[in-house]
């Protein structure tokens, strides 16, 4: 069993994975069931991210999406009650359905001719990095971490900085929309009863 | 004799997934369903991104990548909490009943 075999194995079921997980995201009536459809796309794209060398980025793709998101999705959908499975019979949009499909086919169409097509174009010099080869070219397993620390912390240091102000503001502003402001709230609701009181 | 995997199997596998994610928010109603599907698609980009960083040789696609994933922790936090803002008002409410932004 050559590794040329293991690799197309590997792909393969990865790509399955994927697949199967994204369709059962669109396809799933309950939301739950939908979450673990994307738990499943989200290991196989980190499989993906293995099969490419990408070590570091395959373990922050499962602590972060699988582990992080995707619980806080389900978290979500427990704590509003929500995991009852809705009807996908009811069509709101009359023709929608057919024509997303047809977008969608489209889509895959269209992007699947123009990676073709670039494919047998050539790169130009200026295009390929600069001597940042990547570790497949080493075959060590350390030196992808090495090389992304070095460009994250080098050249992406102010990106990298500028991150964490954007996870405080997340975090600030999801505290400040979720809050409950309890004097707040009963002015609005007497005001809206004033309102619906007047308006009958 | 077989050939071994080209980049652009990733890319077009990528495409793929994208395209899923996309025809998933065209059709989905739930808001939490469509939310997932933005996830779909930000992982296809992702996807894409590492793939050509293998095809480049060009490391500074997986950062991209770090920092794509960065900003989509940020923007589940954010936008889960606008559908929980929501949805605790108006239980059980669909894309349909938020066409308009009145409370």
């Amino acid at each position: 069993m050559n590794t040329t075999f293991l690799e197309y194995l590997v792909f393969f079921a990865a790509a399955a994975m994927v697949l199967g997980g994204a369709i059962g995201v669109i396809t799933l009536k309950n939301p739950v069931h939908a979450a673990l459809g994307l738990v499943l796309t989200l290991f196989g794209i980190a499989v993906q991210f293995v099969a490419q060398e990408a070590h570091f980025l395959a373990a922050v793709q499962i602590i972060v999406y699988a582990g992080a998101i995707v619980v806080l999705f389900l978290f979500v959908i427990m704590l509003l009650g929500v995991d009852n499975a809705m009807d996908l019979s009811i069509e709101p949009i009359r023709v929608q359905r057919p024509l997303a499909a047809i977008m969608g086919l489209g889509l895959v169409s269209l992007l699947t001719a123009a990676i073709i097509k670039a494919d047998s174009a050539t790169v130009l010099p200026n295009a390929v990095g600069d001597g940042l080869d990547i570790a497949t070219v080493t075959g060590d397993s350390d030196s992808n971490i090495k090389q992304l620390a070095e460009n994250l912390y080098g050249d992406h240091i102010f990106a990298f900085e500028l991150t964490s102000v954007l996870l405080i503001v997340a975090v600030a502003g999801t505290v400040v929309l979720t809050r409950k402001w309890p004097r707040n709230q009963e002015m609005a609701d007497a005001e809206s009863a004033n309102t619906s009181g007047t308006s009958k | 004799m077989i050939a071994a995997i080209e980049p652009s199997w990733y890319l077009i596998l990528a495409a793929m997934l994208f395209s899923i994610g996309a025809v998933g928010l065209l059709i989905r109603r739930n808001p939490l369903v469509m939310f997932m599907c933005i996830e779909l698609m930000l992982n296809a980009a992702n996807l894409t991104f590492v793939a050509l960083a293998i095809k480049l040789g060009d490391i500074n696609g997986q950062t991209a990548v770090f920092f794509v994933m960065v900003v989509a922790a940020a923007e589940v936090v954010v936008g889960l909490s606008i559908i929980v803002s929501i949805l605790r008002r108006k239980p059980g409410a669909t894309a349909d009943d938020l066409a308009e932004l009145k409370g």
